[in-house]
């Protein structure tokens, strides 16, 4: 890794040449009492891998059975974010190797996902802004690694890692807004109020209690930048790592900076997957997303669709 | 052979309840005979004969022995998880790893009060047609120990078969139950999708994986199924539904009645035109066990059901695609062997070295080609396809039901056991044993092979499929023509053996 200090432009100079398009994809750890797939407790802090059982370790033979109450709190997240309920929807397997996936594969959703087309509205200087939410759906979460020995805690020159199972299987909840343009300056805000706001909702509902810190709720932020007036689209990053309201704001503004760094020198956007530094307010490359992996999505067949009645969701909408 | 070992599950039944013999007699009966025996057959990977004796010993001094099933012996293909008992799916991956948990199965079976023997020989993660799959050794037909008894769950079938046990939990995904026990003369059921549990069954095709029963006679299959089936919530693709009558089927059908049974023989599995691989010593034992079903008062017709020519394809694209994806959870990180962990390695290394180590060539060849059949721009031209291909089997299934028939027959196996080795060699040749099971696989409907007679010596099984959750249908079919051949084929291995 290089540790030259990156060129930025000056914030109000990247303005007058480009235009940000942001996304964000959030995703909720539900406060559920057990985990998404089996019984075991969620609760947060225990000792590590003392809230495991055959399924959420993956065992040979172990099966997955869906949490009602989590498919409940999608749903309600998903109609207060103004969300259509799909009718009929299935989980998917993403496929890849990993010690902190324990079977291999990720239980999610893929073109099936179980909340679309939603929206928030959110107001920034007086101005409302409009995201789009693409899509709330239901997955699992991963185990949590622990690099032991490298200086930074991170996986570059750690000696071992552990891994702590007992959050493999909690449920999660994926929301993906769709890219939104004509933010302008204000881009930074936007992503922040966004996210603040969505935080509010959730909370609200008492579907999470969106903790940053903890981890309950987590927030990638994309960011890409178009020549301004052009109506194309920019090459996007995916910054992760940003773990409060005031770094979404802070990465947006630092990439809308560096992008336009390496765009005005003739340079070209990298896609791939950055990692915010908090006490630095900067990104510094992850791993590279030109190949995107191959996750072989499927339906996943252990599990049976889901297909919530009509009339219950018409009740949870009522009851919102 | 110790005459208890010849003994079906109903007479062991009988014989206990009256006091005749207890569980431990009858128990250590088996492990002497599997001590005196198995070395030459290959039927089990693992015997734990102090744990069998103490828990017939419980039983006995419970008194529950010949009630149900309670005090009669039982072997588990080692494809079923067992709390503390080393299970490897036939594997080396798995070499040594004891489970922290029990298939519902085998619980369901230890609750009833059997008495597991062992852990049986398989080909390995339920991949193969013949056991020589297996890791660590091949199982023996005990018809002709130079032939294979089948596959997958060839250690079961020779475990009963040679009188290593009364019966025998398999598992079918393509026919893993059926051909084995054709082959080695048993009956063998591979029930309604959904119908028995598969929470503890390690998984080789989600979609198509089934626990079934092996046994010498079509009522001893019969009590099994109905202790393992049923609703289990643990596993979400299990029907909620009680288990068909598939005892009282059995007793009824040993009358040998079955007038007004209208039977479908399929064109397409053995039939005109698609004769090609099958022998004719197996079509002959075919169309006269279909000549005893009429005997037995059934109107038989030939049905065509077009898309079973396209079963084998499909069904060699939709396993691989879902095993390749069950067996991505061996790693080496959490449980079975690590290979490569020297301090030197990362984790990438290790897990591409543990499974390079661990997975024999034939479940390398189906994740490669299941993870080929997945991947980005080939998912719609071969998974999404087979699948379409899938729904038109079952939707050929149904037209003949529908269309008034109420059981569909074929022969079970294109061919009888072959010598070992035969075809190791050319995996297409080892796919085609499969290539009348594969319908009833992808359709999910209940099917059962009985044995219909012998050729050249060696077994010929008849196949007996009915629409889903009529598992009851094949058993009474099953026992009327079990009923018309008379003795257990089996029973010619006892004479043999005497």
């Amino acid at each position: 890794m290089t540790t030259t200090a990156p060129t930025l432009v000056e914030f109000d100079d990247v303005l007058t040449r480009w235009e940000p398009v942001i996304g964000l994809e959030t995703h909720v750890e539900l406060g559920t009492a057990s985990k998404m797939f089996c019984g075991c407790s969620t609760t947060f802090g225990a000792e590590p891998n003392t809230q495991t059982c055959p399924v959420c370790l993956g065992l040979p033979g172990s099966l997955p059975v869906a949490n009602a109450a989590a498919v409940e709190s999608t749903i309600r997240i998903g109609l207060a974010l103004g969300c259509r309920i799909a009718p009929w929807s299935r989980f998917a397997r993403k496929n890849y190797f990993y010690p902190d996936i324990p079977k291999g594969f990720q239980t999610s959703q893929y073109d099936e996902p179980l909340c679309v087309d939603g929206h928030l509205d959110v107001e920034v200087d007086g101005e409302t802004y409009r995201v789009e939410i693409e899509r709330v759906h239901l997955e699992e979460d991963t185990g949590k690694n622990l690099h032991v020995g490298g200086a930074t805690g991170r996986i570059h020159g750690a000696d071992h890692s552990l891994v702590d199972f007992n959050r493999a299987g909690i449920p999660l909840v994926e929301i993906v807004t769709r890219p939104v343009a004509g933010a302008g300056a204000r881009a930074p805000e936007v992503a922040r109020a966004y996210v603040t706001e969505l935080r509010e909702i959730i909370q609200a509902l008492g579907a999470s209690d969106v903790r940053m810190e903890q981890g309950s709720l987590r927030c990638d932020v994309n960011l890409s930048l178009a020549p301004a007036g052009s109506g194309a689209w920019g090459t996007r990053t995916e910054t992760k790592n940003v773990n409060s309201l005031r770094s979404v704001e802070r990465a947006v503004r630092h990439e809308m900076r560096r992008q336009a760094a390496v765009l005005d020198a003739g340079g070209r956007i990298v896609q791939e997957t950055r990692h915010f530094h908090e006490d630095t307010g900067s990104t510094s490359p992850g791993r590279s997303k030109e190949e995107a992996t191959d996750y072989r999505y499927f339906p996943e067949p252990d599990l049976v669709p889901l297909a919530p009645d009509a009339e219950w969701i018409e009740k949870l909408a009522a009851d919102l | 052979m110790s005459e208890l070992t010849t003994l079906t599950a109903v007479e062991l039944q009988a014989a206990l309840a009256a006091g005749e013999t207890s569980s431990v007699e009858v128990t250590r009966a088996h492990l002497d005979r599997i001590a005196a025996e198995d070395g030459a057959l290959g039927a089990y990977l693992h015997v734990d004969g102090d744990a069998a004796l103490a828990r017939a010993a419980e039983i006995d001094a419970g008194g529950a022995a010949g009630t149900g099933l309670a005090g009669i012996p039982v072997a588990l293909k080692d494809v079923f998880v067992t709390e503390g008992v080393p299970t490897t799916s036939g594997s080396r991956i798995l070499e040594g790893w004891r489970p922290p948990y029990s298939a519902t199965v085998a619980s369901r079976l230890a609750d009833a009060g059997t008495v597991m023997l062992g852990k049986t020989n398989m080909d390995e993660f339920a991949m193969g047609s013949s056991t020589e799959n297996s890791a660590y050794a091949p199982t023996r037909n005990p018809w002709d120990r130079d032939r294979i008894p089948g596959g997958s769950s060839g250690g079961s079938s020779t475990a009963v078969a040679g009188h290593l046990a009364p019966f025998a939990l398999g598992t079918d995904t393509g026919g893993s139950i059926r051909q084995p026990a054709a082959l080695t003369g048993l009956v063998g059921h591979k029930p309604t999708y959904g119908s028995v549990s598969r929470y503890g069954l390690i998984a080789f095709s989600s979609s198509l994986d089934q626990a079934g029963p092996m046994a010498r006679t079509v009522l001893d299959a019969a009590l099994l199924h109905e202790a393992i089936g049923g609703h289990d919530p643990r596993d979400s693709t299990s029907i909620d539904a009680p288990v068909p009558a598939v005892v009282e089927a059995a007793r009824r059908g040993a009358d040998g009645d079955l007038a007004g049974l209208r039977v479908g023989v399929v064109r397409e599995l053995g039939g005109d035109g698609a004769r090609e691989g099958y022998e004719q010593g197996v079509l002959d034992r075919f169309t006269e066990a279909v000549a005893l079903l009429e005997a037995a008062g059934a109107q038989v017709r030939e049905v065509s059901c077009p898309s079973f020519g396209l079963a084998l394809p499909a069904y060699y694209l939709i396993a691989p695609s879902e095993a390749s994806s069950n067996l991505a959870r061996f790693e080496g990180m959490r449980f079975g062997i690590r290979v490569g962990d020297d301090g030197g390695r990362d984790v990438d290394e290790v897990m591409a070295l543990t499974r390079e180590q661990g997975f024999g060539p034939e479940v390398k060849r189906r994740i490669i080609l299941g993870t080929y059949a997945l991947s980005a721009g080939y998912y719609d031209a071969y998974y999404g396809q087979a699948q379409k291909v899938r729904t038109l089997v079952g939707r050929d299934f149904g037209a003949a039901f529908d269309g008034g028939l109420d059981v569909l027959v074929s022969p079970t196996s294109p061919t009888v056991a072959w010598p070992i080795g035969a075809r190791v060699d050319d995996p297409l040749a080892m796919y085609a044993a499969d290539l009348c099971t594969l319908p009833a696989s992808l359709a999910g409907v209940p099917a059962i092979s009985v044995p219909c007679g012998l050729s050249e010596g060696l077994p010929v099984g008849l196949q007996v499929m009915a629409p889903a959750l009529a598992d009851d249908r094949c058993y009474r079919v099953a026992a009327a023509v079990e009923a018309a051949l008379g003795a257990p084929l089996t029973d010619q291995l006892v004479e043999r053996a005497a």
